[in-house]
């Protein structure tokens, strides 16, 4: 018999918002020192009330736009209780009755073709803290750097049937919600992480078998083997009687390859949900829900046609730029200063990209100014800067984005002199220092009249039009 | 036996004392728990920073029962107060015997206008979200508010001015311009039809039905007209009440783990001990019930059956309230059920389950209720100035 794997994921996207989700504490606390982005509202105190973050729900808007949800303009806030030490108030406060966006739809491509994949909803809520285990000492110890951290939770129907098309999902997922700006989704650095329900069943049956639920996983490799590996367990189970299955959570063991049951849901808790009444019902009119649709960046693939189609690019160049918002958005600005498409494309892929990759930054972190860029495209192509210093204006923008090129060119000496009365001066006293290189020059060795070019360039600091300089240079050894 | 939990010097010429619910830096703030004793607030309370912004010293914390959902504060872990016989409310008795000018207090269950009603003393809860809850100790934050104790209405206004308004740190605070509506000055209706709700009448005793017929009758001498009406749906606020209360207050309590905070248990050897230990060591009897019943009402079985239809009912009670007060200026609703409890009245270990039937109705919908002549006053929403105009007669024949 052949059988079909059913899978559903819930999977919670850290929001890249400055504060936390009910306080004013910073969110970004990756690598900080243990409970240094807290404060009595996030450690749970008594007495704290919670003031939602309008940014929060904003971003939680988006999330749900840009996954093809209906956005709920009236969206609750409700409590989840369970005892853990790293939730501090022994309640989550999250959405369950009338979440943020219900009913969406994401495309995604396998080698199969493009498949639809229904999304539940997508719900608001505040992260956990974390447990470090001090093993010397035998002691846990308690980190709230993390806790009231805005999550989204995604929750999918169980539209998925294979770990090529988890993978699919979830690399979209990250595309659509990066480019939306509202989440880094690094499962690397927990700010994307993935429950994953499956069950199997006989091809072509209506009915779902026996789930499984593999929670906290965080990286797609370890999902695929995980879903691998259960799906196998579970045709076994059905086609040898090899065990019976159970609804039932689920740890993967990455390294030994396995998954072990946790605890059966029968004996799992009851969260007890219920309003907060903290909270106020958040009522989305009319203007601010418009200024969200506003705010909407175009898909990627609608960008990759307007670069290959409108704006003529190749293929590889539109694919380099739409890998990430941030190098869309600087292009399409600098382009839109210096009107050569190529050239803003060319500047992007041969010098930004490779400046972020050198300074080991993710294309997202680019915050150079895209007007300053096409402005310094522009120096360049007037003749006004040379090449070489233009890179050296970059880097600078690299450093402080406020810079404008021309100023900052000016100011530092970088710009193109048409005095050839010092561009003669300078060559004459070069061919003086080497007689050795014009000889050679003179007798056929033509690498000889780079190192000639090479010294009078730096002499020029670079300003001089490399073509102005090449024929008084050829001009003068003749000449000698 | 204990009055206050903590005792603070103060050069100030209008002291106040607060409940040991309000948070205060640097001195304790225990809930009348065992769970917090010794804990101190990193931060102080809203009211507390406007008081003292305003002139008013504080003069001492006062003792209340754990969380302060019971009668008079009789469940404290110091122990009932009770002179001669008579059960006592250390924030009321603090007032009454003049070493404080005002009292606040958090009114979660209504022990605030019980123990006013009782010691003859003038307490007002006002409209939610005329006063910021932000550091209160959280029992059951959709219905509990901050409440002022004091001799006499003019007494009780003027430390509500100071209070009331909007805070950015309270979520459910209401907009400056409501909250400008309670205050002094602000535009209000004079009273001419007063309802009394007589099913409640048959639930007193001599003393209390004495002063309601007191209070009716100084109305009348104002010009006031007084009927007794029927209300059946007003009594079930008892119930629902109860059941939002418990189950928001086993939710609050929660934090109190023995990790973080609070008292520990020694007896321990892994976390669902530490947690159980912990709870079953420091929390009293009351709470424990409240607790227990709150987490019932919660469960994914009871939750549609039991939280939502108590929900619901607040929803009818709010619109039964709105419809009277369509006729009527204000309601006359008793405190409690006698002026005098007593050791026998504690026998009943759900009698503040029981006697919030007075004190319920206003806690559930929000609504401002003055306690004066004994007796209780609820008016409409921001009708603070309406209410302390009728207590003044009440109180004072005029």
């Amino acid at each position: 018999m052949r059988y079909e794997t059913v899978i559903g994921l819930e999977v919670h996207v850290e929001l890249a918002t400055n504060s936390k989700i009910f306080c004013s504490c910073s969110a970004h606390s990756y690598g900080a020192d243990p409970n240094s982005h807290v404060c009595p509202a996030c450690c749970g105190m008594p007495g704290m009330l919670p003031v939602v973050n309008k940014r929060v729900v904003d971003f939680g808007m988006k999330a749900g736009m840009m996954l093809g949800c209906d956005i709920n303009r009236v969206t609750t806030f409700d409590k989840k209780s369970y005892y853990y030490p790293d939730l501090p108030a022994a309640y989550q406060t999250t959405q369950w009755f009338a979440p943020v966006a219900v009913n969406g739809l994401v495309e995604i491509e396998t080698s199969k073709g493009k498949k639809n994949i229904r999304i539940k909803q997508i719900h608001m809520e505040e992260d956990a803290g974390k447990l470090v285990h001090d093993i010397r000492e035998d002691t846990t110890h308690v980190d709230f750097n993390r806790t009231s951290v805005p999550l989204i939770e995604i929750v999918s129907q169980p539209d998925l049937s294979s770990a090529e098309e988890v993978e699919a999902y979830l690399e979209r997922l990250k595309t659509l919600l990066r480019y939306a700006r509202v989440a880094e989704c690094e499962m690397a650095h927990g700010t994307m992480r993935c429950d994953v329900n499956l069950s199997v069943r006989p091809e072509g049956s209506d009915k779902l078998g026996v789930r499984a639920e593999m929670k906290n996983m965080n990286s797609i490799e370890a999902i695929k083997r995980a879903i691998e590996y259960e799906t196998a367990r579970h045709i076994d189970a059905i086609e040898n009687g090899t065990e019976e299955l159970r609804q039932e959570t689920r740890r993967w063991d990455d390294i030994k390859g396995k998954s072990y049951a946790m605890r059966t849901k029968e004996t799992a808790g009851d969260y007890r949900y219920f309003p907060d009444p903290n909270v106020m019902p958040v009522v989305i009119d009319d203007e601010w829900f418009n200024s969200i649709k506003a705010s909407l960046p175009e898909f990627p693939e609608v960008k990759r046609e307007k670069y290959t189609g409108e704006y003529g690019l190749g293929e590889y160049d539109a694919e380099q730029l739409t890998k990430s918002i941030a190098l869309c958005d600087c292009f399409e600005e600098a382009y839109s200063v210096c009107k050569s498409a190529k050239d803003a494309a060319n500047w992007m892929i041969s010098e930004v990209m490779s400046i972020l990759n050198a300074k080991k930054m993710t294309y997202d972190m680019l915050d150079i100014s895209g007007k300053a860029l096409g402005e310094l495209i522009v120096l360049v192509s007037d003749g006004k800067v040379g090449r070489v210093n233009a890179k050296k204006i970059l880097s600078a923008m690299f450093d402080d984005a406020s810079i404008d090129p021309a100023a900052y060119a000016e100011a530092n000496g970088l710009i193109v002199s048409n005095d050839t009365g010092l561009v003669e001066e300078v060559v004459k006293a070069a061919i003086a220092a080497d007689p050795k290189a014009v000889a050679d020059f003179k007798g056929g060795k033509e690498k000889a009249l780079m190192a000639l070019f090479g010294k009078c360039m730096k002499q020029l600091k670079g300003n001089c039009d490399p073509a102005v300089l090449r024929t008084i240079l050829i001009d003068h050894i003749q000449k000698s | 036996m204990k009055l206050y939990t903590a005792k603070t010097e103060t050069s100030a010429e209008n002291k106040i004392v607060v409940d040991d619910m309000i948070l205060t830096k640097d001195i304790p703030t225990t809930a009348g728990s065992k769970m917090l004793e010794g804990y101190v607030s990193l931060f102080e309370a809203e009211v507390l920073t406007r008081l003292n912004n305003a002139g008013y010293g504080l003069c001492g914390k006062a003792d209340v029962g754990e969380f302060s959902f019971d009668l008079l504060g009789e469940t404290s872990c110091n122990g009932a107060n009770i002179v001669d016989g008579k059960l006592v409310n250390a924030a009321a008795r603090i007032v009454s015997d003049g070493d404080a000018f005002a009292a606040i207090t958090l009114d979660v269950n209504g022990s605030t206008r019980r123990a006013a009603a009782q010691s003859g003393l003038v307490s007002i809860k006002p409209t939610y979200g005329t006063v910021s809850r932000y550091g209160t100790i959280p029992v059951a934050c959709s219905g509990e508010t901050v409440s002022v104790t004091a001799k006499c209405p003019m007494c009780v206004r003027e430390v509500l001015d100071v209070i009331a308004g909007h805070d950015d740190k309270d979520g459910t605070s209401l907009p400056e311009e409501l909250c400008a509506k309670i205050k002094k000055g602000a535009e209000a209706k004079k009273a001419e039809k007063v309802a009394i709700i007589g099913d409640f009448l048959s639930c007193v005793y001599d003393d209390v039905k004495a002063k309601v017929d007191a209070a009716s009758e100084a109305l009348k001498a104002a010009g006031i007209t007084v009927d007794v009406i029927d209300s059946k749906v007003i009594e079930s606020a008892r119930v629902a009440w109860n059941i939002l209360m418990c189950a928001e207050l086993c939710n609050n309590v929660s934090r109190y783990d023995g990790v973080k905070f609070g008292y520990r248990s020694r007896n321990f050897t892994n976390l669902d001990e530490l947690y159980v230990n912990s709870r079953t060591e420091a929390f009293g009897e009351t709470l424990k019930t409240a607790i227990l019943f709150g987490s019932e009402t919660l469960s994914t079985e009871n939750y549609m059956k039991v939280y939502d239809k108590a929900l619901r009912t607040r929803r009818v009670i709010v619109e039964e309230f709105a419809k009277i007060f369509q006729e009527y200026d204000a309601v006359i609703i008793p405190a409690c059920s006698s002026l005098a409890y007593t050791e026998e009245t504690l026998k009943n270990k759900y009698i503040a389950f029981e006697e919030n039937l007075f004190t319920a109705p206003a806690s559930i919908t929000g609504l401002p209720a003055v306690v004066s002549g004994s007796v209780q006053i609820i008016g409409k929403a921001f009708s603070e100035n309406t209410l302390l105009d009728l207590a003044k007669i009440v109180k004072e024949g005029k």
